[in-house]
């Protein structure tokens, strides 16, 4: 990793220094144990700060749609920046997606591919471990040592700790790149992909109500699942939205079940699964138990993965003559 | 749509199924005035919203239906390949079938929410599809998830 991590460094450093583009959207360290947090770059020194690991589980994508926004009020010429952003596989999906969307603009971005072993997801080395707040944390040799707050040290193998979505992800390596650095890890086997989703689908009606608003019942509503994902652009989000006024100014179980819905159903045909909205949350909230439920009903119904190719336009924006209508209500 | 109706008709009982129907305003919502002018019999349950199109019917407005304490939704446009804005309804399908199945999904009865294409010649068919629904939304009884409890800010 730190050898990569040294390559990478150089690399950003001559894009600044070289001019190739006037910032830089990378991964530095945060202040708490397994964090990361993304940060713009826009100086060559300032690339030292950069860092690759198991902990850089948020989506620089996410960043990049307000970028290429024309300021408001200005006048006459405007030209977008030149942004580099480092992509491991899911981060350069969430691009495509942008620029299929007319979020982004090709040309003015350098995407820097990545191969990523996966992502801890640090809810789920709390959960394992039992642990209820992390002082420390380190990850060597495919193992995490955490430290707990009370100073009980514990290890967890590094496979246990990843992200689900990591664990079943097809695309490690970035699917568009202007240049990669580091490996291809092999694509993981696709059979567990579902599996958290056919699992409670087993359940009955009552039972998966139940769990649904269980889970959401901790959500304090800070939308931090929004401002984390990539295809959350929109000006005006349902959510914030006062006619139609979707969702109440209430503490209504309801509400928090309208949001969720509509959160997840909006990630139709675009979720690339990449966790930031699991890492996001911070109440621990399983958000991906609803995405993966449109996203495979999206793979089964209309078949393909959501952004993939600059050729292909979403699920959602296109339909066939003979798409399924089993579901459909006849006399 | 969001106030709270508390008082269902008749009490436990008595109680009747209320339906949202959202219809389209070319083949569905005409199909819906050609069963009142042919005098076909349907049940009264129904609450008609017309739209001009299906493909015009966002799928929260079916979530958010359910969450005002309508019993059952029903959604119907034209057929395949007869939408006045050419492919309307064909988006929607697409819609619609990912939206029933994240409600089945999160524990809301796929009795509750249909889907039927209705043209504006099919006053009988509008007719027996509204029966099929309501019979439907009998067998589950009256809404209990997702009803919002707190009264909305005026």
């Amino acid at each position: 990793m730190s050898e990569l991590q040294g390559i990478l460094r150089r690399e950003v450093a001559k894009l600044l220094e070289e001019g190739t583009v006037d910032l830089f959207v990378g991964y530095v360290d945060a202040d708490l144990p397994l964090k990361t947090s993304v940060r713009f770059l826009r100086s060559p020194e300032e690339a030292e700060a950069l860092v690759w690991n198991a902990s850089c589980t948020s989506n620089p994508a996410a960043l990049l749609p307000p970028l290429f926004r024309r300021p408001e009020g200005l006048r006459g010429e405007w030209t977008p920046p030149r942004v580099g952003i480092l992509a491991k596989g899911c981060v350069s999906r969430s691009v495509v997606g942008l620029i299929n969307a007319r979020q982004v603009p090709r040309d003015s971005l350098y995407i820097l591919g990545i191969g990523c072993d996966g992502v801890i997801d640090r809810h789920r080395v709390m959960q394992r471990l039992g642990v209820a707040e992390l002082a420390e944390a380190s990850v060597e040799d495919g193992n995490v040592t955490v430290r707990a707050t009370d100073g009980t040290a514990q290890t967890l193998e590094l496979v246990e700790a990843l992200y689900a979505g990591c664990r079943v992800c097809r695309h490690h390596a970035a699917v568009i790149a202007d240049a990669t650095i580091g490996g291809e890890p092999a694509p993981s086997d696709d059979e567990t992909r579902y599996a958290d989703v056919e699992a409670f689908s087993e359940r009955s009606s009552e039972e998966r109500w139940m769990a649904f608003m269980e889970e959401i019942s901790r959500c304090v509503r800070c939308y931090a699942c929004r401002e984390a994902c990539p295809n959350c652009y929109c000006n005006e989000c349902f959510a914030d939205e006062t006619a139609p006024k979707w969702i109440g100014v209430t503490t209504d179980p309801a509400d928090l079940a309208f949001f969720h819905i509509g959160r997840a159903y909006h990630q139709a045909g675009r979720c690339v699964d990449c966790g930031a909205c699991v890492a996001a949350c911070p109440q621990g909230i399983d958000l991906r138990l609803l995405n993966q439920k449109v996203n495979q009903d999206v793979a089964v119904l209309f078949g393909g993965e959501a952004s993939v190719s600059l050729e292909e336009p979403e699920p959602l924006c296109q339909f066939a003559m003979e798409d399924d209508q089993g579901f459909m209500t006849e006399p | 749509m969001t106030q709270k109706t508390k008082a269902k008709t008749g009490g436990a009982n008595g109680w009747e199924p209320r339906i949202a129907a959202f219809l389209c305003n070319w083949c569905s919502y005409a199909g819906a005035d050609l069963a009142g002018v042919s005098r076909i019999q349907y049940p009264p349950n129904v609450r008609v919203i017309r739209v001009p199109c299906s493909g015009r019917i966002n799928p929260l407005f079916i979530v958010k239906a359910i969450q005002g304490g309508m019993d059952g939704v029903l959604v119907s446009g034209c057929h395949p390949g007869d939408c006045h804005y050419i492919s309307g309804n064909l988006y929607a399908r697409r819609k619609f079938a990912l939206m029933k199945n994240l409600l089945e999904y999160v524990g809301i009865e796929p009795e509750r929410v249909h889907f039927s294409w209705v043209s504006a010649a099919e006053g009988v068919r509008f007719a027996e599809v509204l029966t099929k629904v309501i019979e439907s939304v009998r067998e589950v009884g009256p809404a209990t998830r997702m009803i919002k409890e707190f009264e909305a800010v005026p």
